[in-house]
């Protein structure tokens, strides 16, 4: 299928020695001379004032070196510009159990632990806002003085044509509820940071995050210390999904503390403390409104959701958009309107979970179409075929769409999985369910407003014949090293294991925004392909003017460099540098890239683009105990339209593991939390804060996965891939509540579908179970923008200059 | 707190420490030895990242006194290849893509090799039981059955 010699071709990923080995050196893997440890005090209460907060009897305790709290900072930091709500160590108020109050640094963790015994707090209590309903209707006391009112932080409405004209006399409205409990990302690796001076006194902090080049500005400002006094590394990350997305207080603490005693500081934090950090998945109630003709096409989709957000602003605003963003890419939607509320609460702060903001409304949309299908007597699967979005067109909300392998996908895993026979076919209590889904490859705007590259890649070759690779993306565990180091020996015709990798260091890499929204593979490859390529010109033109073969005909294959009329003439790669540093001088490339521009250009229109979208089908064979509601997915087939899979291993590995984390949403895991009765505590109490609690799928657990790549080169992808990470988990959720309802004929309108619901929803006159109604909420008025078929460029309008035209 | 005396042999090597007795077999290794490859996710005996073999058993060191560990083997993932040959699980993990972020990796490895050891033969199903106190949040654990099965066939076939 192509003639690559490392592209395609599945082989172990080059940061396995060290993985298997033990030699990858995690963040608190790193220890220094001298080194201090942190821990910090957090709040046993999840919303009070802080009357005082004292550490004069910790400072004299055995091994303290120094104490912090909320008055040694001045500076709020947040990762997005419109939500720099957070403190390193509260100064005022604490808003969730689990805030940072104070911090010890000790020599040694325990003596740190013992200290935060001796820190004096005077709480005042206030009321806490325990649930969105709750915030929607307290607007007193606010957790936070900023956001749109009260207790909500951020409402947005948009609207594609007229959506209540089509509404109006549909022949078919569905209207549905659904809830997707919030979930966390439980990387096996808990936090960890170590801060020190360098020996030229600047500051250095290595630390376990998917986003250097984020923490490094947030360091920045919350320390009032210029950015190139600061050097931030990013230790490969023992998980991330998103978990390590956000500039963390624990990472700033580190660093004040370094700066203050001048040794290095290290923190590790605790199972329960990495459950409170979170940014996971968001909690969503939804209402989706579908109106189709009888033949099943949709006329208009009507989408409200409500986010329980938590205690922070984290990446909220952007979470709530993508809520309603990504709804139109998968269908032809003629008209859409999507209303979005994110509350603030007094719980750990949501963010981004792999999928971010999207698996929640694909559920509910998936779901209701799996609704629509047994309603018209349709085979989903045909539901879905007749009316797959175009390739190459823009959608209804101005996504400009790419190369689209769906219909690949639904046929793919309908013959393999025998869907035919299987959909309504089998024995009461078992079913099969099916569901679609589409992500990005990539943000196609930057988290802070700017109009520079996303990703940069450096190389620097030299007479050795050693290619080094500098690019600031980070190892997560998704495979960027490999990526990076697989392009390039491609292009460059050597093996990816003779490259050397240095990533993920502020000081030593160029920026790429970080290792978030799927889009590594896409922009720091590219970026990566531009360096090669530059690096190849210059040494084929070299080896050219020595060897008088025409540049054009110079073939870089098996760390040669040759003539393709005739390979025997050419040298050894390492030959070509040496020549090409002879000619040349010293050989150094760069590489960027930058997303293209976006079609949308109303406000609210910067989330949801993207250069690609990658599309995913998966069915998921179940079966039901009638009797207690068990349910055991025995089996899940899944196509994924990746455009070019560069690593297949890896590329598997990542749909298996998305299959995984989806399984875990969609059946056990709950980021939940619950009240203690007040007489008792004021406590706002995490349900399953350990990993023994918090039921993550076992390796008893997993049922067979059937994984195929669909491959179709997309334009704007490096050798034509497209993301892999993210988009295979969101169709699980819904494709097993749809395997649910065709095995028993009852429908769990709400994740995770537990036994107990699918018990409930047996003995339900309406054979559901779910969230039975949608609060009210004060809309904001519409943003309306004409989808591209009524007209418009993509900018705003009112429905009164829409008239008027027409 | 007085340090106690504590000797044992850690991949093969033996080792004489003086160290609070409080202290667990993980924290030794990990602080005392400098052997970051065992790894931690809990510390409360959930995860199974911390897994090494005492005395060819695979064992939660988090959960493990050190001084339990007198005179003991310990084998930890440092010690697994031999030489400088990987030992045919490290192998297999890494041609079947069953290490993704890695930390979960040395733990799996280590149960893998007890299982291996005992069960060369060792079925799906029994792989899927020994390894079922291991968590991995990114492969989805089918990679890593299909590494330790690779790894049984490359053992029998030496």
């Amino acid at each position: 299928m192509s003639d690559y010699r490392v592209i395609g071709k599945a082989r172990r990923r080059v940061d396995a020695r060290a993985k298997v080995t033990g030699q990858t050196r995690f963040a608190d893997d790193l220890s220094f001379p001298r080194m201090l440890h942190c821990k910090l005090l957090r709040s046993p209460h999840p919303h009070a004032l802080l009357r005082q907060v004292d550490v004069t009897r910790a400072l004299r305790a055995p091994g303290v070196v120094a104490a912090l709290t909320g008055k040694d900072f001045s500076i709020r930091y947040g990762i997005l510009p419109v939500s720099q709500d957070e403190e390193p160590l509260c100064r005022d108020k604490v808003r969730m159990t689990g805030d940072p109050i104070a911090t010890v640094i000790a020599t040694t963790e325990e003596e740190a632990y013992a200290a935060l015994e001796l820190i004096d707090v005077e709480y005042e209590l206030l009321p806490v806002i325990a649930t969105p309903l709750e915030a929607l209707q307290c607007d007193e006391p606010r957790i936070h003085d900023y956001g749109d009112r009260g207790n909500v932080h951020k409402s947005v409405a948009l609207e594609f044509g007229d959506v209540d004209a089509a509404l109006a006399a549909p022949a078919h409205l569905f209207d549905d509820l659904f809830f997707y409990e919030g979930n966390t990302h439980l990387a096996i690796e808990q936090h960890a940071s170590v801060a020190l001076l360098e020996p030229d006194g600047r500051l250095a902090l290595y630390s376990s995050t998917q986003t250097p080049h984020y923490v490094h500005r947030a360091l920045s400002r919350a320390l009032d210390l210029a950015p190139h006094r600061i050097r931030v590394v990013a230790t490969p990350n023992g998980g991330g999904f998103g978990g390590k997305t956000d500039p963390f207080h624990h990472e700033i603490v580190v660093a004040k503390a370094a700066l203050l005693t001048g040794r290095p500081v290290k923190i590790c934090l605790t199972r329960e403390e990495v459950f409170q950090c979170h940014r996971g998945r968001h909690p969503v109630m939804m209402r989706m409104r579908t109106s189709v003709d009888d033949d099943g096409f949709i006329k208009a989709v009507d989408l409200e959701t409500l986010l329980d957000g938590g205690a922070y602003g984290s990446y909220g605003v952007a979470s709530t958009f993508y809520t309603g963003a990504l709804q139109t890419v998968t269908y032809r939607i003629p008209r859409y309107r999507f209303r979005g509320c994110r509350t603030f609460t007094n719980k750990p702060p949501c963010g981004p979970k792999r999928g971010h903001g999207t698996p929640q409304p694909r559920f509910a949309q998936e779901v209701q179409l799996d609704k629509i299908a047994v309603a018209l007597g349709k085979d989903p699967a045909d539901l879905r075929l007749q009316q797959l979005i175009e390739p190459h067109s823009l959608t209804a909300n101005w996504l400009q769409i790419g190369s689209v392998g769906l219909r690949e996908c639904i046929e793919r895993v309908i013959d393999r999985s025998g869907w035919r026979s299987k959909w309504q076919k089998m024995p009461h209590g078992r079913g099969a369910g099916l569901a679609c889904s589409s992500y990005l490859c990539g943000a196609a705007l930057p988290i802070y407003w700017n109009d520079m590259p996303h990703s940069g890649v450096q190389l620097k070759i030299d007479r050795s014949g050693l290619i080094t690779v500098f690019c600031g993306a980070t190892e997560v565990g998704q495979g960027s090293d490999d990526v990076l180091a697989g392009i390039v020996a491609e292009v460059l015709g050597v093996e990816p294991y003779d490259i050397r990798l240095v990533t993920g260091d502020t000081d030593l890499t160029p920026v790429d925004l970080g290792s978030y929204s799927s889009r590594v593979t896409l922009m720091a490859g590219n970026a990566a392909i531009q360096a090669a390529e530059r690096a190849k010109a210059l040494i084929a033109g070299a080896v050219s003017a020595k060897l008088g073969i025409p540049e054009e005909r110079l073939v870089f294959a098996e760390s040669r460099v040759f003539d393709a009329a005739d390979p025997a003439q050419g040298l050894a790669f390492r030959d070509a540098v040496i020549i090409a540093e002879t000619i040349q001088g010293s050989i150094g490339t760069v590489g960027s890239y930058k997303p293209p521009a976006a079609a949308a250009r109303f406000k609210g229109g910067g989330v949801g683009p993207s250069p690609s979208y990658s599309y995913t089908t998966a069915v998921a064979e179940v079966e039901v105990d009638a009797g207690t509601g068990w349910l055991r997915v025995e089996k899940i087939w899944i196509a994924h339209d990746i455009g070019r899979a560069l690593n297949p291993t890896l590329a598997r590995g990542q749909v298996e593991g998305s299959v995984y984390m989806g399984l875990g949403e969609a059946l056990s895991e709950e980021q939940a939390m619950r009240r203690l009765p007040p007489r008792l505590s004021h406590a706002l109490v995490h349900k399953t804060p350990s990993m023994l609690d918090y039921k993550s799928p076992t390796a008893l657990d997993m049922p067979e996965v059937f994984v195929d790549l669909i491959e179709q080169a997309e334009a704007n992808g490096p050798f034509g891939a497209k993301e892999v990470g993210q988009g295979p988990l969101l169709p699980i959720a819904p494709a097993i509540a749809n395997a649910v309802f065709d095995a028993v004929g009852v429908r769990v309108d709400e994740v995770p579908i537990t036994p107990e619901k699918i018990l409930r929803a047996l003995k339900a006159s309406g054979r559901r179970a779910g969230p039975q109604q949608f609060p009210s909420i004060a809309w904001p008025q519409a943003v309306y923008v004409p989808p591209p078929w009524e007209g418009g460029d993509g900018r705003a309008a009112t429905k009164a200059e829409e008239a008027l035209q027409s | 707190m007085d340090k106690v005396r504590l000797a044992l042999r850690v991949n093969g090597e033996p080792v004489d420490l003086a160290i609070a007795p409080n202290r667990t077999l993980l924290e030794v290794l990990r602080e005392d030895l400098a052997l970051t490859g065992t790894k931690h996710g809990c510390e409360l005996g959930e995860c199974g990242a911390c897994a090494v073999l005492l005395d060819t058993r695979p064992v939660l060191s988090c959960l493990v006194l050190a001084l339990e560990c007198e005179g003991a083997d310990v084998v930890t993932v440092e010690g697994l290849a031999q030489d400088a040959r990987l030992d045919p699980l490290q192998e297999a993990f890494s041609d079947c893509g069953a290490t993704q972020c890695g930390y979960c990796t040395p733990g799996f490895l280590i149960t893998a090799k007890a299982l291996l050891d005992e069960r060369p033969q060792a079925t799906r199903a029994e792989i899927a039981e020994a390894l079922s106190g291991n968590l991995c949040r990114c492969t989805g654990y089918i990679q890593i059955f299909e590494a330790v099965e690779q790894a049984a066939r490359r053992i029998s076939d030496e």
